[in-house]
């Protein structure tokens, strides 16, 4: 079932410049040619009755509840399939036409429940509106046999198929092809005999299904229903927010009955996902009134003290005091603050704004310091700004996709589906992973090279690419003259064409024969239009910002930059982590990327914030830790951040945070960082706050409250407190306000302001004058630095080098189901797909260590060890381990090292050196189903 | 701070600029590196060390870090 207040047009709209005029119940109606008769009527408002047709899907024309008639043709063709002509008259209504529609109704009722109350759609059955659109009032085929008594599937968590009330319109089957891609979905058998099915008659559960929704909000009757919408019935009113997952950043209509969600829909023109959705967003938000949540401010002078509840004042208090306390005693710079990629842009610029005018110093950072950090430094100094250079939808002009060090079907599902069927239509695709990810092969989607690299070798590889490239001729060279800085384009052209940057030379390095490097570079500087897009196993290396350079010089030295199909994109992995960063959450940064040493910048920040500003750059995160460990910094506010899971080298992390005098943490759960704090704040969840969130393509979207905060506050009213507390008023009434303050403060969000954001939908940074709509893609014409520049990337291996006793390499990413340290998705029925964390091993290297499928081994780095179950597979490379790292009793970090980026210090998460063996120590963990029952008691369900 | 850490920081910054510079520009750019994203309680444990010989430090680091005091 679509969303209650969407507006069906039947038919996508047709992408044509060309105009079309024909008449329709004798009205005259214009649209661009390729329009079908179904949809040409609708924006007119006239209604053709439907049933398999809906603007989300290519038509099918399969009801033949849609026909119509043409003066001059023969019979009755479906609407939905008969694009218009020019000229000619069509007749939606007639006693024939509407004879047939009802004698096709009259068909679909006979074998479909009667009651239309029994209908769990209630008024948004489509079956039932349509039987009352064509007049059905009764039935004249006696009961006979039918397919009423066929079991529901259940199997899913969140949603189930009852077949008795499918009507085999093939709306869910064609959604999990065209839509998701997946194609797990099929009608199975003929005739009477027909059904819907996953997979191969399974059950859900049992499938390749995903559980994205797709075929759940498709569905016309109440064959597909959100268990939710069962259980609490019917949505009254629905509110546009953004998803609250990773940084693809969908829009989604809340639905409420009451105060109470009762589901998630995405919304259909919500322009990041244009409908679509992943099982994270569309069903994983339950966690949002999980009975974890803290709801009461607590406060304890000592770690090893037990927690005590406090007002909301007496933990402001106490806190301010003791940052005041610790400032006085170790001096100004001894306290800092982290702000959040899950939080707001508004949350995220106020905790900046308390560290930098409050505390008096520039000792904020945030959690893009152990994920993209490399991105910003790279692509600022290549292009002139921060950010992925085009919008989603760009990747539908794209000739050749190369994805590089990301897996989107698992970390970015909905963009994946979009780049699928991109694919499907045609575009090449290169991966460079040293894991086989899905998108390597899968249902009609195969890369044309995967280059499986060893781990830390990016750079290597991409040096050889451009190596190839520029010695076989391939190199746009009038693009570079025109727009990149021609000294540097010669000092790089040198380096790169020296034969140890070539593809024979790095085979042994990378692991990856020359033939593929070469093949791939061709395929890519062939293009016309080349696109890459990146995740984390780019920048997770200390060569990080080097990768991100290297990936710039090929998109320039091709020439691939400032239109639509091409571009260097990250992809973001939490909701806001661009927007965290552009409104200044780096030590070294104010509000749009700009260093604080400027002190002209700084009088502009000074004469609005009513405070002198420290002119120093302060403490990233790994420093932060680092200087509490040796005593002078002793104080930390942490807003939605776990640092104790999420950062490298857990034991070093954990020693750091233990010797600090006062942390802060402000969540929504008590995570593994508040074992550590001495005054816990409760956060609000995307669903109880006003604000926006700034995703991977530079979008800003509104995020608005639907339910009210459980613990009395939004973030940013905390953040206030917190500041006024500390001396330094921080006095708004909406996020607005602090939104019109960016906006007054950064050029690049000069035209923002709420209004135009609910007037548009959306838009993306630049948004000024010179750009008010905002801007899709960037460095068209000129980057934003003017020349483009490109600078020699010298591939210099990890430090982190196998040996003897640690003879395997260790990597990490992420799972579909679960996001990221798990905070939010392990309090949601998705822990039945994910419960723990496994470690992927090559059966080569299983084998020699007589591990099998399922095994308990210690995972031992020179770092640490930790215990988990294995997983044999021929996914990664011998030598090659994965794991992921959603589970805190996994503890993935407890093994990773302190290596990091030479630019940002993002850690080396992605190389690891560890040994696996067997294990007899086999920790207790509770089952999923213990783990959903124990949540379930707790709230007396 | 752990001086070796921060030795070691300042190595690979030095061992990208003098990659693809002449000595004296990476010197610049690594001095310039320090200065725009090292906090100054870094800078001042990294230039005490290298005026006391800065052993571990590479050429073009040690040559930075000095530049920087």
């Amino acid at each position: 079932m679509q969303s209650i207040d969407d507006k069906d047009l039947g038919t996508p709209a047709a992408k044509s410049d060309q105009q079309v005029t024909l008449e329709i119940d004798g009205r005259e109606v214009t649209v661009p040619a390729g329009t079908s008769i179904m949809r040409a009527a609708a924006l007119a408002d006239l209604q053709i009755p439907r049933l398999c047709a809906t603007e989300s899907l290519e038509p099918f024309g399969s009801c033949r509840l849609c026909i119509v008639q043409i003066e001059g043709r023969n019979g009755f063709p479906a609407s939905c399939t008969t694009p218009v002509a020019a000229g000619i008259k069509v007749r939606t209504r007639g006693e024939r036409i509407e004879g047939l529609r009802r004698n096709v109704m009259e068909l679909y009722m006979s074998d479909h429940p009667l009651d239309p109350f029994e209908c769990k759609a209630g008024g948004k059955c489509e079956l039932h509106q349509m039987a009352a659109a064509v007049g059905l009032e009764r039935m004249r085929y006696p009961s006979g046999q039918n397919h009423l008594d066929l079991p529901v599937d259940d199997t899913n968590p969140y949603f189930s198929f009852d077949p008795a009330r499918c009507i085999l319109c093939s709306r869910c089957v064609r959604a999990c092809d065209e839509v998701q891609g997946t194609f797990a979905l099929t009608i199975d058998g003929r005739g009477f005999a027909s059904l819907m099915s996953p997979g191969q008659r399974q059950q859900y559960a049992d499938s390749e299904c995903v559980s994205c929704g797709a075929c759940v909000q498709a569905c016309p009757t109440d064959a597909l229903m959100e268990k939710t919408v069962l259980e609490r019935g019917m949505a009254e009113r629905a509110v546009i927010t953004t998803c609250g997952y990773c940084g693809v950043g969908c829009s989604f209509k809340a639905e409420l009955r009451g105060d109470k969600v009762v589901r998630m829909v995405p919304n259909r023109n919500g322009l990041p996902n244009h409908g679509h959705s992943c099982v994270k967003g569309r069903f994983a938000w339950g966690y949002a009134t999980h009975p974890d949540r803290v709801l009461k401010p607590m406060i304890r002078k000592r770690i090893s003290d037990p927690w005590t509840e406090v007002s909301w004042q007496e933990a402001i208090n106490y806190a301010a005091a003791e940052f005041k306390r610790v400032q006085n005693q170790y001096g100004r710079g001894a306290v800092g603050g982290i702000t959040s990629s899950r939080c707001t842009n508004e949350e995220a610029y106020l905790v900046q704004k308390l560290v930098r005018a409050a505390f008096g110093n520039n000792n904020v950072d945030t959690c893009a310091r152990v994920c993209h950090s490399p991105t910003g430094y790279g692509l600022k100094t290549a292009f002139g700004t921060p950010a992925g250079t085009q919008d989603f939808d760009s990747v539908n002009q794209s000739d050749v996709i190369v994805v590089i060090g990301a897996n989107p079907t698992e970390g970015h599902p909905v963009f994946a589906s979009i780049m699928k069927r991109r694919i499907r239509e045609g575009a090449r695709l290169i991966v460079i992973d040293p894991r086989a990810i899905e998108l390597v092969r899968m249902p009609h989607v195969a890369a044309d090279y995967h280059l499986q690299l060893q781990p830390g070798t990016n750079v290597a590889v991409l040096n050889a690419m451009a190596h190839v490239i520029v010695t076989e001729g391939l190199a746009n060279e009038r693009f570079v003259a025109e727009r990149c800085e021609s000294a540097e384009y010669a000092a790089w052209k040198k380096f790169i064409v020296d034969a140890r940057n070539s593809p024979e030379a790095v085979e042994r390095a990378t692991g990856v024969p020359a033939a593929i490097i070469r093949g791939a570079a061709r395929l890519y500087a062939r293009g016309p239009n080349s696109a890459i897009y990146y995740g984390l196993g780019v920048t997770e290396h200390s060569q990080g910002s080097t990768a991100v350079l290297a990936m710039a010089n090929l998109a320039m030295v091709t020439g691939n930059l400032g239109r639509p199909g091409v571009g260097v994109n990250p992809l973001r992995g939490q909701n806001n982590v661009q927007g965290a960063n552009d409104v200044g959450s780096f030590p070294h940064e104010l509000t749009g990327y700009r260093h604080v040493s400027d002190p002209k910048l700084r009088a502009e920040f000074e004469a609005v914030w009513g405070v002198k500003l420290d002119p120093e750059p302060g403490l990233r995160i790994p420093n932060m830790f680092d200087a509490a460990l040796d005593g002078s910094f002793r104080g930390l506010y942490i807003e939605g951040e776990d640092v104790a899971q999420s950062d490298p080298n857990t034991h070093h992390v954990a020693a750091a945070l233990e010797a600090m005098e006062i942390v802060v943490v402000h969540d929504i759960f008590l995570n593994e960082t508040a074992k550590y704090a001495h005054v816990f704040l409760p956060g609000s969840s995307f669903l109880e706050k006003n604000g926006t969130f700034t995703n991977a393509e530079r979008r800003i979207s509104r995020v608005r409250k639907v339910m009210e905060p459980l613990a009395g506050y939004e973030d940013w009213q905390v953040t206030c407190l917190l500041s006024n507390a500390l001396g330094y008023p921080m006095e708004y009434s909406h996020p607005s306000e602090i939104m019109d303050e960016i906006a007054r403060l950064t050029p690049t969000f000069a035209g923002v302001s709420y209004e135009k954001l609910d007037r548009l939908g959306s838009v993306q940074w630049p948004c000024n004058d010179e750009a008010p709509a905002g801007t899709t893609v960037m460095h068209v014409g000129q980057f934003v630095r003017g020349k483009g520049r490109m600078l020699v990337t010298e591939y210099v291996p990890t430090d982190e080098r196998t040996s003897p006793r640690y003879p395997l390499l260790l990597t990490t990413g992420r799972i579909l189901t679960q996001y990221n340290v798990g905070t939010q998705t392990r309090r949601t029925r998705n822990v039945l797909w994910h419960l723990e964390d496994r470690l992927e091993i090559h059966p080569h290297d299983a084998e020699q260590r007589g591990i099998r499928d399922g095994d308990w081994i210690e995972l031992t780095s020179r770092a640490g060890s930790t215990v988990l179950r294995a997983l044999v597979t021929e996914r990664v490379a011998p030598g090659v381990v994965y794991t992921t790292f959603h589970h805190p009793e996994s503890g993935a970090n407890v093994v990773t090292t302190e290596n990091s980026d030479w630019a940002t210090n993002c850690p080396e998460y992605k190389v690891t050196a560890v040994q696996v063996m067997p294990t007899r120590r086999i920790p207790e963990r509770p089952t999923a189903e213990q783990i959903i029952r124990a949540a379930e008691q707790q709230i007396g369900k | 701070m752990d001086t070796s850490h921060l030795v070691k920081m300042a190595n690979q910054i030095a061992e990208f600029f003098a990659s693809g510079m002449e000595r004296e520009a990476a010197i610049a750019a690594t001095t310039a590196h320090l200065r725009n994203f090292w906090e100054p309680r870094m800078r001042r444990e990294i230039i005490a060390y290298a005026k006391n010989g800065g052993a571990e430090l590479s050429d073009v680091a040690r040559a930075a870090v000095i530049a920087l005091g």
